[in-house]
């Protein structure tokens, strides 16, 4: 399955969304953060500025949120992790209020209580949890409901190479093989859990090769390539929509940054992140493109400057809206009972 | 008799210090968990520890069943494991070995299994980590049977406790706060505790409660970082002219209950102040201790009770501090008891 021009520019416009979403939080979030405005004898103050508490940005992984969520309707689910602002903006997340989220804003997609890793938003039919391997299972039951209404809809669980160690990965493409649902795991081998590495972490070298044992295809690709991860995908949503059951999907990302913003990173390996970035995905397609004759100079200025056009604003909507009140603090701890 | 050398140490480093003389007094003791190797653990919770004992420091992949019920298999067939679980939030993905296998061996076996294992993890929140990575729920782990529970407050208790919990030859569930492990990386309560830490081993035992400020009018029991919060109100408020006693239980099973009665006997005024859920929990539990020893304690104002009001921890600094218990609110909570009357 091959990418229309159209899904192209669309993915490669959705990457710059990402990157730049990624990259402006990436300097936001070292606001207040710093001496001398800090409490003394810190070096560094978690829990301060605008965007306090942890954070793990998605840069380099950008090409299996836009492969993988070229495919999805408004309709389909994404089930996300602790570091999943790629795959919400590609789903379709309302930036601006996913932006006020993670600025803890009254106006943000949890009214400020979710924050960062922990982004909802029910129109969109995203989610995402912190805690590692949470949202595989999650994405089998949407997928279970969607197969006993019969709605058409698959769901889409992405998460990394060290997830697929949890117990709760296992269990769940138990339950999706036995009972042929419209699901798609996409595993995103950023080669960190952290700070082990996947050699240190995992029995198997290929984590599709799990797939073999619950009856389901488990392919992989090799290449950070928004092409490669759409033709792949697409067969595995095709193969859901038609009935046949899931698919395991391993694909080969970077991570850009550290596990969390301000992590020392001692345990990379020299070099590695220039490296890294020298192979940028995003660069390397926007070269492709290019070369297809789909961007010129033009065109690409025209792209990037909506992009971060797009970013700025959520960011601006963010920072100025306001806290939530105090109150608030005790609100939807339960809802309504409207539906019995 | 050797010359006892007291210095003053961050948290981490103290609780470090502990596993480190215990890992070299007894080559049965390992640490497993996510992190724990060439990292030290995400909180400096094992630093420096793989240089030392590379083939005892062992990181695991992201598996919390794994590594609890690993733990509880290492520690039947010969090994004294220090299993960390990193966040204790993430005790959630592994209760089950906790709760039904850890907790229960023992006991089903008729005391014929013995765990000597440690279970590690950060608790607390107060820097916006929101809901999954700031709970303290030592409730739930001393709610269930078969779990010794150590929840220290300052280094020096720090490092006689992990020694103590490492001895031990039972399950037991060892708790620290991230805000009080002097990480320069998260804001802290300014508390004057004595804490220093003497460089030998030493053990504190458990089930015994530790008075970190003497006084007449109220008895304020804390346990962790609102022990810190605590002995900063026990000023504010001896500034107002009112006496405040600060106690620590240190240890909630076994619980020091005695400490409590006795301080709550001479003060005859309660507030129990906890950064873990107010419903079913630490505060509650000290409250039915007080009530059920009402005939021997006279009280002079209800027990007020400060905790997390039954909302997870939520995201926004604006929101945060809201639910969990601050300085402020333990001042206004004492200074209202010294004026609150019983019916």
């Amino acid at each position: 399955m091959t990418p229309s021009t159209e899904q192209r520019l669309w993915m490669y416009e959705t990457m710059c969304v990402i990157r730049n979403f990624e990259d402006t939080l990436a300097i936001a979030y070292f606001e207040g953060k710093l001496p001398p405005k800090i409490q003394a004898k810190l070096a560094f103050d978690l829990g301060a500025g605008p965007i306090p508490g942890e954070m793990h940005l998605s840069a380099g992984q950008e090409a299996a949120a836009v492969g993988a969520c070229a495919h999805l309707t408004r309709e389909d689910s994404v089930w996300g992790t602790h570091r999943a602002h790629h795959f919400a903006i590609a789903k379709g997340v309302d930036l601006e209020r996913m932006a006020a989220e993670i600025f803890g804003k009254v106006t943000g997609l949890g009214r400020g209580k979710g924050g960062h890793m922990h982004l909802f938003d029910t129109s969109a039919h995203f989610a995402c949890s912190g805690i590692v391997g949470a949202g595989i299972p999650q994405a089998v039951g949407a997928a279970l409901a969607y197969k006993k209404l019969g709605t058409g809809a698959v769901a889409l669980a992405e998460f990394g190479e060290g997830a697929s160690n949890q117990g709760s990965f296992h269990e769940a493409l138990n339950m999706a093989g036995l009972w042929k649902l419209p699901c798609v795991f996409v595993c995103q081998d950023n080669n960190y859990g952290i700070s082990v590495n996947k050699a240190a972490s995992t029995s198997v070298e290929s984590i599709a090769v799990r797939a073999a044992g619950y009856g389901m295809p488990g392919v992989r690709v090799l290449e950070n390539d928004p092409d490669q991860v759409f033709s792949v995908v697409g067969e595995a949503v095709s193969r859901a929509r038609a009935g046949q059951g899931p698919t395991l999907i391993e694909v080969k990302v970077d991570r850009l940054y550290g596990h969390f913003q301000g992590d020392p990173e001692t345990y990379r390996p020299k070099g590695e992140v220039e490296s890294l970035k020298k192979k940028d995905a995003l660069k390397a397609y926007e070269a492709r493109l290019r070369a297809d004759g789909l961007l010129d100079d033009a065109r690409m200025r025209e792209i990037r400057e909506r992009s971060q056009a797009r970013v700025d604003g959520a960011i601006a909507f963010a920072r100025k809206s306001d806290f939530p009140a105090s109150e608030e603090a005790f609100c939807h701890v339960f809802v309504e009972t409207t539906s019995a | 008799m050797s010359e006892v050398k007291i210095r003053k140490q961050a948290f981490f480093q103290a609780m470090v210090e502990g596993i480190q003389q215990e890992m070299e007094r007894d080559s049965r003791v390992i640490c497993m968990g996510e992190d724990v190797g060439k990292m030290g653990g995400v909180f400096q919770s094992t630093a420096g520890l793989y240089k030392r004992f590379p083939d005892r420091v062992i990181d695991t992949p992201i598996s919390e069943t794994g590594i609890m019920g690993a733990a509880l298999g290492a520690a039947t067939a010969g090994l004294r494991p220090v299993a960390e679980l990193m966040f204790v939030d993430f005790m959630g993905v592994c209760f089950g070995q906790i709760m039904n296998e850890i907790g229960k061996a023992t006991y089903m076996s008729g005391g014929a299994v013995k765990l000597p294992m440690v279970i590690t993890a950060s608790t607390g929140g107060g820097f916006s980590d929101a809901g999954q990575h700031s709970q303290s729920l030592h409730g739930l782990f001393a709610h269930v049977p078969g779990l010794k529970v150590v929840v220290p407050s300052n280094p020096h208790d720090a490092k006689g406790l992990m020694i103590t919990a490492i001895r031990d030859d039972n399950p037991v569930v060892y708790l620290f706060h991230k805000a009080i492990l002097g990480l320069p990386v998260m804001g802290y309560i300014d508390a004057t505790i004595d804490d220093a830490v003497p460089a030998e081993p030493y053990a504190i035992p458990f089930g015994q409660a530790r008075r970190v400020r003497e006084g007449s009018d109220v008895t304020i029991v804390g346990l962790s970082q609102t022990v810190q919060k605590a002995a900063v109100a026990a000023q504010r408020l001896a500034d107002a002219g009112i006496s405040a006693e600060v106690i620590d239980p240190r240890t909630l099973v076994p619980l020091d209950v005695e400490s409590i009665v006795r301080s709550v006997a001479k003060t005859g005024r309660l507030l129990v102040v906890d950064e873990d859920y107010l419903n079913f929990g630490m505060t509650g539990e000290i409250a039915a201790v007080i009530a059920e020893r009402l005939d021997s304690v006279r009280l002079r104002a209800p027990i007020r009770r400060l905790g997390v009001p039954g909302v997870s921890i939520p995201y926004s600094p604006a929101l945060e501090k809201v639910v969990i218990p601050q300085v402020d609110q333990i001042v206004a909570a004492a200074t209202a008891l010294m004026t609150s009357k019983l019916a």
